[in-house]
């Protein structure tokens, strides 16, 4: 991963500059706590605001490194990454979050291994659907009685 | 003396059948996974965690150990054969070992893999075995501030090891630092960077983190590439039997890389990858064949493997005896140990020493079991390396989901795991190291306690800090391992060999 192809032309890394910009923001927002916490009275000598006081500037720091970083290397080629495929991974994440509470663990997660086989390009969906919701229903069982452990459960769940 | 008496002790737990079984459970689960792309020990132990919750803890953290040490092995045969390194640490058995397995010496590059990581493993075990007991004595004596400092060279360490800046290694670590603010803060009751939300009160789970960046970050990364990615397994052609004139290259490289391995992943700073790449060039200089280097050497598969397990071996030193896990593997068992409510340090030797014990004695027999498993086993390992791509990834998201769910049944837990794959996708895209940032998190909190335990004492004095003579020396060391990069540079005019990131 450390081997991509690294050529340098004019200007500054623009991604860069966006994880800089991020780990500004993310300064801000642990200085903002540590500043909120301070005020809050502490009996002991070293109150809940110190270690994230530090953390903040040390974030504050990394953020300035990393601009200087960007300006120095200049823009970088990296290979270009797929949307698509990336986009069907997500949208299984997604939807199996948005379908879990309604229609239980395995058809919300027979869906994730749906989308995922789709990203990787290999259909059809509703084959790897089916597959993918009946394995997730002999896990469910397995977990549910042998582990009692508590997953979600649906419609298809409760049938048991 | 004391030492063989509690080894021998632990070794009456680890023959336990049931012990013996998790052990096997752990050594064919890591080597699967160690052979498997994008899955890795440290994954497979987070993702195991909740499962093993109700399980008894000698026998979960045997099966850990079995894991961490079948998934080295594991990660041998799938650099050799499919020159994609299933571990950072096995990068650059890949550079030889795959050559030999296109020269159609597979076979005898898997075995040499095989039995050097068996001495190496089994030499370092005994020098982890002798060793612990020393630093147990020497760490009873430290102090907060002491603790204190370690973890600061720990956190240096880890983030100049890992990675190919040092400020990209610090950014991965403060990210980790960061998250682990997240939740109630146990001393004063304030509620830190939680916004409100009542799920995150409790903090971020490691378990959480890790499967996210290691399993959900990779298949964002894997399946972004696309055909960029496309891989070629070699057929194991030929005899897995090393010949007379094998044995006769292997045997030092072994013992070299395990001299080279040990004492590197032993020291508070960690990283397999490091005695690898020594390994490396030393039985480079060292050959007497220098042009088979580059075209399929047996030394340059022989050596990096053994000091490779030696270093997983000598990683558990700084665990079980100070509590300083110094790779995302043993961040993750030193969660294991938490979640039954133990705590490694000096203490557990006193407490629990058959607990720890006789952890140490099954890694003897995961080593055997390993080296007894592996060659004749090969070839269903090879099968494994032909599961299509887009069912197996597709497997790894239902079982990092799962591993999630079954730990805590929230949205929000599931919530968490999207963003921090994405954010695992974001730093692998931009070559930020993820090791770092698990240890930031489960490293964080602990050293904020010791922190202010020290100032405690001193009554908010921060020059207590800097009074004791091993944390002044430690804090030395910390600065060595920031600057030593930059010292190497100015010194040589090369940049400094650094090694992967991950397990």
């Amino acid at each position: 991963m450390s081997d991509t192809p690294i050529s340098s032309t004019k200007g500054p890394d623009k991604a860069r500059f966006v994880i800089a910009f991020g780990l500004a923001i993310l300064a801000f927002v642990v200085g903002w706590d540590a500043w909120r916490l301070s005020s809050v009275n502490s009996f002991s000598a070293v109150g809940p605001a110190a270690f994230p006081t530090i953390i903040a500037a040390g974030l504050a720091l990394l953020s300035i490194a990393t601009a200087i970083e960007a300006i120095g290397e200049g823009a970088q080629e990296r290979p270009r990454d797929e949307i698509g495929p990336m986009a069907w991974v997500l949208a299984g994440l997604i939807g199996q979050i948005v379908l879990l509470p309604f229609l239980g663990f395995s058809i919300a997660t027979g869906w994730l291994f749906a989308a995922t086989a789709k990203g990787f390009g290999r259909g059809p969906l509703w084959a790897h659907f089916l597959a993918g919701a009946v394995l997730c229903f002999v896990i469910y069982v397995i977990f549910a009685k042998g582990l009692q452990l508590a997953l979600p459960a649906g419609p298809l769940e409760r049938l048991i | 003396m004391d030492t063989f008496a509690a080894l021998a002790q632990g070794l009456s737990v680890a023959l336990q059948p049931m012990n013996l079984l998790f052990a096997f459970v752990g050594v064919m689960l890591g080597t699967a996974v160690g052979v498997l792309p994008g899955i890795g020990p440290a994954l497979t132990v987070a993702l195991l965690l909740p499962i093993t919750f109700k399980l008894d803890p000698a026998g979960s953290l045997i099966m850990f150990a079995g894991i961490y040490y079948g998934g080295m092995y594991g990660g041998s045969t799938a650099s050799i054969l499919l020159n994609t390194p299933g571990e950072s640490s096995s990068i650059v058995t890949a550079l030889e070992g795959n050559k030999m397995a296109r020269a159609g010496r597979g076979g005898p590059a898997l075995a040499t893999a095989a039995i050097g990581s068996f001495v190496a493993g089994t030499i370092a075990t005994v020098g982890l075995a002798l060793i612990a007991p020393t630093v147990v004595d020497i760490a009873i004596s430290f102090g907060p501030e002491d603790y204190f400092a370690l973890m600061v060279l720990a956190f240096t360490t880890v983030s100049a090891a890992f990675g190919s800046s040092v400020t990209r290694g610090l950014t991965s670590l403060f990210i980790g630092l960061s998250l682990g603010l997240i939740g109630i803060d146990l001393q004063s009751g304030q509620a830190r960077l939680s916004f409100g939300i009542p799920d995150l009160l409790d903090g971020v789970e490691v378990t959480t983190l890790a499967v996210a960046l290691f399993a959900i970050g990779e298949t964002l990364s894997v399946v972004a590439a696309g055909a960029r990615a496309e891989e070629v397994i070699e057929p194991v052609k030929g005899s897995v039997f090393m010949n007379k004139e094998d044995w006769k290259r292997s045997w030092k490289p072994w013992l070299r890389g395990t001299f080279l391995g040990f004492p590197i992943g032993a020291m508070p700073a960690g990283g397999a990858e490091i005695p690898t790449f020594l390994s490396y060039a030393l039985e480079k200089r060292l050959c007497r064949k220098p042009d088979e280097f580059g075209n399929g050497a047996i030394e340059g598969v022989a050596g990096p493997e053994a000091a490779n397990n030696a270093a997983a071996a000598g990683v558990l030193v700084p665990l079980l005896t100070l509590g300083l896990p110094t790779s995302a593997t043993a961040a993750i068992m030193l969660a294991g140990f938490q979640q039954y409510g133990l705590n490694p340090g000096p203490l557990l030797f006193a407490s629990a020493p058959d607990l720890v014990w006789g952890l140490i004695a099954s890694l003897f027999i995961a080593n055997v079991m390993l080296l007894v498993l592996n060659l004749p086993l090969v070839g269903l390992w090879v099968r494994l390396l032909a599961i299509p791509r887009p069912w197996l990834y597709g497997g790894i998201l239902v079982f990092a989901t799962l591993g999630t769910l079954g730990a805590n049944p929230s949205l929000v837990e599931l919530g968490m795991l999207l963003i921090f794959g994405l954010l695992g996708y974001v730093l692998r895209r931009y070559d930020y190291p993820i090791a770092p940032v698990v240890v930031g998190l489960i490293l964080g909190p602990l050293s904020e306690q010791q922190l202010r335990r020290a100032l405690a004492i001193s009554v908010g004095d921060p020059l207590v800090l800097f009074q004791s003579p091993i944390a002044v020396t430690l804090y030395a060391l910390a600065a060595l391992a920031l600057l030593g990069p930059l010292l190497f540079y100015l010194l040589t005019g090369r940049k400094a060999p650094v090694g992967g990131d991950e397990d």
